[in-house]
């Protein structure tokens, strides 16, 4: 385990580093798993940082990763490369930057129940299409907005958003209890942990489209492969403790009984009263307590009989108080016990000991807890060592089961088929030549898309706005709006008239439309136009770049012929007398 | 700080960033002349860099930039 992916996270640094990190890491001994990441932001960085630290949890994985927002798309209609991925996890990175609608202030309680079921249908609807695929589910629930317009009266007024969102929360808890293989990644908690200004960057999401922060992107990371290490049944048995001046304040053996500090006396002794309540309530639901000590054994017994300790003598498995190395008692322990020694935890507030033990077994956790009680009870906790799946550790007990099978047909937000899902979008679009206001935002795009871009040529604005004033081309860009909000400026191409053919330059759609059908909206679009212009035959182009293997048989799709074919280079023609309007789905608004 | 020495620490960026320890940017080096530097890894240096350095960057402010020189030169900027 490599210290700098342990608590406290340091977060630039994992962030800057993360390749040299990842070379370390890959020279341990690991498991491969598949793991699918379904997000509704973008999750480029969150995936690339959860690798390390599943790596060093000794889990090599391989992702599969949506397209940008198409978490929902992805679960309910599949696709053959997810299909043919076989998830061992499934991971769904949503947010409340994914929540559809909130209420109104003018909506009455009736309906803010109905947009309430049918956020939680939706999400019902996702888990219920996965269980196909047999595997772990881990779902973020929400963390809450940092606007809140009613102020505090958000939290308890029933159109409050905060209300709204601690309400599904509830939900997804109630859902997470039932459903098997349904696991919460508490981003709720985490949030507030990391404070809500510093989880959410706004500026990070109009750049980049994350709905979380740079530097929280650790700690998410961190917080899901918490759960699927306990998921892989990787987390710590046993609790392993020294006892002077970690159980208790002071030495037994030197201020005996009645000077050790534990209980309500002074500061002190209630810091370490708090950590011992901590330990037993880790005892309480499950796991082993040993101690490890450098005493004799008659003391150290003694002081769990002191009036104010928390832990009793009984509450140990195993109790080694003596004067041989550490590391030996540990390695007893575990034979003792009966667990690998790998489940172990070792917390001493001596430097020194935590050097021998961790040097001597390495397959020892030892957090370096530093000298302060106060600090240890962190050094346990948000290291997830014993992160539990549930509470009852045999899988036969569990009593969760999935009861919504038959009502799935049911669930409002499931649709029969993908076109059923588009129709539902309710989408427009304008589909119209270049306008001035858009040139900026035009050469942006040509400038920024790399995967739905048949040629990946970069225009400057000059070029753009010499383009759109000449007759020799046809400039058309592509807005689009669904039910959810407008989605902006996200299609652009380009065609260049020469003797009654138009020569596709530039077609080009940003990443956040895929699959919604606003290409074949833009080429009926572009032959319209043609047609005006007096063109008989589109000849298009594909040139192949690192990043564009996701369109290479688009002018396929669109029932262009093939012409030529060099490399991995293509043009195809196609004779537009005869074209077919290809769009169904979208309202267009023309010029 | 002086400019070679702002310099000196976006390149240490660079390099942890693309993971090549003997990485030499320049003045005039783009995305264009390293692979890797697509839009995402873009957002993780400019992250890097605000961290590093204190500075935050304003919406579009980046979009313009098209080369380290004139990025070192915002930095500058915003240092003052």
């Amino acid at each position: 385990m490599l210290n700098s992916l342990k608590y406290p996270l340091d977060t630039s640094s994992i962030l800057r580093k993360k390749k040299s990190i990842k070379k370390k890491l890959l020279q341990n001994d690991l498991i491969k798993k598949n793991i699918a990441i379904l997000g509704g932001s973008t999750t480029s960085e969150i995936k690339n940082i959860l690798e390390l630290f599943l790596l060093d949890k000794g889990v090599k994985s391989n992702f599969y990763e949506s397209d940008y927002n198409k978490y929902y798309e992805d679960a309910l209609f599949g696709n053959d490369e997810l299909d043919k991925f076989n998830p061992d996890i499934i991971y769904i990175h949503t947010t409340n930057k994914n929540i559809i609608k909130y209420p109104f202030p003018k909506d009455n309680s009736k309906e803010i129940d109905a947009l309430l079921s049918n956020e939680i249908q939706k999400y019902k609807s996702i888990w219920s299409s996965l269980l196909k695929f047999n595997c772990a589910i881990i779902q973020n629930n929400f963390d809450h907005t940092i606007d809140r317009s009613l102020g505090n009266l958000d939290c308890y007024d029933i159109h409050g958003k905060t209300y709204f969102i601690n309400k599904l929360n509830d939900k997804f808890s109630q859902e997470a209890r039932e459903i098997n293989n349904l696991y919460i990644n508490d981003i709720n908690y985490l949030s507030s942990y990391i404070g809500l200004r510093h989880w959410f960057d706004p500026s990070l999401w109009y750049q980049a489209k994350y709905a979380i922060s740079m530097e929280s992107i650790p700690e998410l990371a961190f917080n899901i492969s918490k759960i699927i290490s306990s998921i892989f049944g990787k987390s710590k048995k046993c609790l392993v403790l020294d006892l002077d001046n970690t159980c208790w304040g002071g030495v037994i053996g030197d201020d005996g009984l009645d000077y050790i500090h534990i209980g309500s006396g002074s500061a002190i002794a209630e810091s370490y009263a708090t950590f011992q309540q901590y330990i037993r309530e880790l005892k309480q639901r499950g796991v082993t307590l040993a101690v490890c000590s450098k005493n004799d054994f008659k003391n150290a017994k003694e002081g769990f009989e002191h009036p104010d300790s928390v832990l009793k003598f009984d509450d140990f498995t195993s109790f080694k108080a003596n004067w041989s190395p550490k590391h030996q008692n540990i390695i007893d322990i575990a034979t003792e016990i009966n667990i690998g020694i790998d489940s172990l935890v070792f917390i001493d507030d001596n430097p020194v000991e935590r050097d021998i033990v961790s040097s001597q077994v390495p397959s020892v956790s030892v957090p370096d807890v530093g000298s302060d009680v106060i600090h240890f009870v962190d050094h346990i906790d948000k290291n997830g060592y014993f992160e539990p799946i549930s509470l009852l550790s045999d899988d036969i007990n569990r009593t969760k089961y999935y009861k919504d099978n038959k009502k799935r047909v049911k669930n409002q937000a499931t649709f029969k088929s993908y076109d059923e899902f588009l129709v539902s979008l309710e989408m427009t679009a304008d589909i119209k030549s270049f306008s001035s206001i858009y040139l900026d935002r035009i050469a942006q795009l040509t400038n920024r898309t790399n995967q739905f871009n048949l040629t990946t040529k970069r225009y400057t604005v000059g070029e753009i706005e010499n383009i759109s004033c000449s007759d020799d081309y046809i400039k058309i860009y592509g807005r689009l709006a669904d039910k959810y909000g407008d989605n902006g400026l996200i299609a652009v191409s380009i065609g260049n008239i020469k003797e009654k053919q138009c020569h596709i330059d530039l077609w080009l759609m940003s990443c956040r439309v895929l699959k919604r059908n606003v290409e074949f909206a833009m080429l009926d679009e572009l032959v319209s136009k043609c047609k005006d212009q007096d063109v008989s035959e589109i000849i298009g182009y594909y040139y192949k770049s690192s990043k564009n293997s996701m369109v290479s048989d688009l002018y396929k799709k669109f029932g262009f012929n093939l012409l030529e074919r060099n490399d991995e280079d293509s043009v195809w023609k196609l004779d537009i007398a005869n074209y077919e309007i290809k769009n169904k789905f979208i309202g267009v608004e023309n010029d | 700080m002086t400019r070679e020495e702002l310099f000196d620490g976006v390149q240490d960026i660079f390099r942890d960033i693309f993971d090549e320890d003997d990485m030499v940017i320049e003045d005039k080096t783009s995305s264009d002349d390293i692979e890797d530097w697509d839009s995402l890894n873009h957002i993780n240096l400019v992250s890097a860099i605000e961290k590093e350095f204190r500075i935050r960057f304003a919406l579009g402010e980046l979009m313009a930039l098209k080369d380290v020189g004139a990025m070192i030169d915002l930095m500058i900027e915003k240092l003052k």
